[in-house]
C-alpha cells in the first residue's frame, strides 16, 4: 500500500503520543525509585540495594522465585504426560481436557479465590503455613497459557509414530514421555515455563487474599512505609518479566523458522 | 487435572451449597449496586477507550512494511504491556501522576497547576486511566490480525470498480472488521471486569467496584458472616463474565468466516 506524506506525519505523531503514554510511567517509576526525598534531595541506589539487605523483602523475593520454580515443575509434570496420553490413547477426551485447561481463563481469578478459600484452610492445615502451598493454585492459574504453548509444540511433531517406534523397541511409557517426546517439544515447554514464571511473579490476587507473603504482596505492604524502595522492587520484577516475555517472542519466532505450525 | 476440578466444583458448590436467598438479596443493597455500576462503567469505558485507541495503533502498525523494525518492536512491546498489570502498574502511575509524582511535580513547576487535584487517581477516573494502560496493548494484539486479514486485493478490487478510499472503508473494510471489533470490545470488557490487583493497590478506601467489595466481604474481621455475601458477589461476576464470553464466542464464529 502507498501512503501520502500527510498520513506518514500523522502516523509518526500518533506513535510518539502512544510511546509517551506507555513509557513515561515507567521512566517516572525509575526516577522515583532513585530519588532521595526530604531534607537533602539527590540521587541514590540505596533503594535498589534494599532488595538484598531488607529481610522481609528478600524472603518474599525468595518465596516468589521458589513458587515460580515449583509451579513450573508441577505444571510440566502434570500437563505433559496427560496431554501426551490423551493425544495417543484417548483422542476423544481432547475436547474435555482443552475445556478444563481453558476454563481458568474465563473465570475471574477473584472468583476462584472466593471458591478456594475454604479448600485452602485445610491445605494449610495439612501442609503447613508456607507460601509455597500456593503452588497448587498457581498451577491452575497458568494452565490455559501452558496448555496452548505445549499443545502447539505437540501438534508440530508426529507423536504417534515416535512413540510407536520407541514402544516397539521396548521402551516403557515413562521412557517414551521423558526421553522421546519431551526433548522434541522443548521449545513449547520452555515457552510454557516462561509465561508461567511471568504470571507467578506478578500474581497478587491469590497471595494477598489468602494472606501469603509473596513479592507483589510485600511490595504493596512496603509501599506504605517506603515508597521508593517498593518502586525499585516493582521495576526490577517488571524488567525480569519483560525480559522473559521478549525471550518468549524470540523462541516462537525460531519455531516458525523451522517450518512448524503454531 | 485434579486442581481444576476441585476449583470448579468448589467455586460452584460454595455458591449453591447455601440455599438461602439472603446473599442474593444483599446484591440489591445500595453499596452493592454502586459497586456494580462502578464496575460496569469502568469496564465499559476502558473497553471502549482501549478498543478505539488500540485499533488505531494496530492500524498504524499494520500500515508499516511487514519487515519494519518499528512494527515488530511495537508488537513485542504490546505483548509485554498487555501482561503488565497488578501492583507494578499501580506503582508506575502513582510515581507519574500521584501526589508527589514526577509528572505532577513537573507540571506544577511549569504551569503552577496541580495535576493531582483532590486525589482523582485513587478513585474511578484514575482507574480508567490506569486500566487503559493494559487495555490498549491487549487490543493491539487481538486486533492486529484482523487488519492483516484484510486482503490488499479487496481494496484494489474496490478501487478498480471506482470506489474512493472513503468508500472502501465505509462499504468494505468496516463491515468486515465490525464483528472482530465488537468481539475484542467484549474481551476487553471481561478483562477489565476481572482485574483486581491494580485497583486493590490504588484504592484503599471505599469500594467503587465489585472486586474490591468482594475483598471487603471476605477479609472483613468486623462483620462476621459477610463471606456469604462475597460468594454472592462472586456469582454476580461469573454471570456477567459468562454473558460476555457467550457473546464473544458468537461474534468469533461470525468473524472466522472471513479471517482465514
Amino acid at each position: 500500500m502507498r501512503h501520502s506524506t500527510g498520513f506518514k506525519v500523522f502516523r509518526a505523531a500518533a506513535m510518539v503520543a502512544f510511546a509517551a503514554y506507555f513509557f513515561v510511567p515507567l521512566l517516572a517509576m525509575f526516577d522515583f525509585s532513585i530519588q532521595v526525598r526530604g531534607s537533602a534531595p539527590g540521587r541514590t541506589w540505596d533503594n535498589w540495594a534494599l532488595m538484598i539487605t531488607d529481610e522481609d523483602l528478600r524472603s518474599s523475593i525468595v518465596a516468589s522465585l521458589l513458587l515460580a520454580l515449583f509451579t513450573v515443575v508441577l505444571m510440566v509434570a502434570l500437563l505433559v504426560p496427560t496431554m501426551v496420553w490423551v493425544r495417543l490413547r484417548v483422542p476423544r477426551a481432547k475436547r474435555l481436557i482443552e475445556f478444563l485447561c481453558l476454563l481458568p481463563l474465563t473465570i475471574p481469578a477473584l472468583v476462584i479465590v472466593v471458591g478456594i478459600s475454604n479448600v485452602y484452610s485445610w491445605v494449610t492445615y495439612l501442609l503447613g503455613d508456607s507460601a509455597l502451598v500456593l503452588t497448587f493454585a498457581y498451577v491452575v492459574l497458568v494452565l490455559p497459557y501452558s496448555y496452548r504453548a505445549i499443545d502447539a509444540a505437540l501438534s508440530a511433531i508426529d507423536a504417534a509414530t515416535l512413540s510407536e517406534a520407541a514402544r516397539s523397541l521396548g521402551a516403557g511409557w515413562f521412557t517414551v514421555i521423558v526421553r522421546i517426546i519431551m526433548p522434541n517439544i522443548t521449545s513449547g515447554i520452555l515457552g510454557a515455563a516462561f509465561i508461567s514464571v511471568a504470571l507467578v511473579l506478578g500474581e497478587f490476587v491469590f497471595a494477598s487474599l489468602l494472606h501469603f507473603d509473596t513479592l507483589p504482596v510485600a511490595m504493596a505492604a512496603l509501599y506504605k512505609s517506603n515508597g521508593p524502595a517498593a518502586m525499585a522492587a516493582a521495576l526490577a520484577s517488571m524488567i525480569l518479566v519483560a525480559v522473559l516475555l521478549v525471550g518468549l517472542t524470540f523462541l516462537s519466532r525460531d519455531r516458525h523458522k523451522q517450518g512448524a505450525s503454531s | 487435572m485434579v486442581p481444576t476440578l476441585t476449583v470448579v466444583v468448589g467455586a460452584f458448590q460454595d455458591e449453591d451449597g447455601r440455599p438461602t436467598l439472603g446473599n442474593l438479596e444483599a446484591l440489591t443493597s445500595e453499596a452493592a449496586l454502586t459497586a456494580l455500576r462502578g464496575s460496569l462503567i469502568l469496564s465499559a469505558s476502558t473497553a471502549l477507550i482501549g478498543a478505539v485507541l488500540g485499533a488505531l495503533l494496530a492500524y498504524l502498525i499494520v500500515s508499516m512494511p511487514p519487515q519494519a523494525l518499528m512494527r515488530r518492536a511495537t508488537l513485542a512491546v504490546s505483548g509485554v504491556l498487555a501482561q503488565f498489570g497488578g501492583v507494578v502498574l499501580a506503582f508506575a502511575w502513582i510515581a507519574t501522576i500521584g501526589p508527589v509524582g514526577v509528572v505532577t511535580n513537573a507540571v506544577l513547576e511549569l504551569t503552577g497547576a496541580n495535576l493531582y487535584g483532590t486525589g482523582w487517581l485513587f478513585g474511578l477516573p484514575g482507574l480508567i486511566v490506569v486500566y487503559s494502560y493494559f487495555q490498549i496493548p491487549l487490543m493491539v494484539i487481538v486486533f492486529a490480525p484482523a487488519f492483516e486479514g484484510l486482503r490488499p486485493q479487496w481494496r484494489e478490487a474496490a478501487i478498480n470498480l471506482g470506489a474512493s478510499t472513503w468508500d472502501y472503508w465505509r462499504h468494505v473494510a468496516i463491515p468486515l472488521l465490525r464483528p472482530a471489533f465488537l468481539g475484542a470490545v467484549l474481551l476487553l470488557f471481561a478483562n477489565a471486569f476481572a482485574a483486581y490487583a491494580t485497583a486493590a493497590v490504588l484504592v484503599s478506601q471505599g469500594q467503587p467496584i465489585v472486586p474490591l467489595m468482594i475483598r471487603q466481604a471476605i477479609t472483613s474481621e468486623v462483620l462476621l458472616g459477610q463471606a456469604n455475601v462475597g460468594f454472592a458477589l462472586a456469582l454476580e461476576m461469573i454471570v456477567v463474565v459468562t454473558l460476555v464470553m457467550v457473546g464473544y464466542n458468537v461474534l468469533l464464529k461470525r468473524t472466522s468466516r472471513w479471517m482465514r
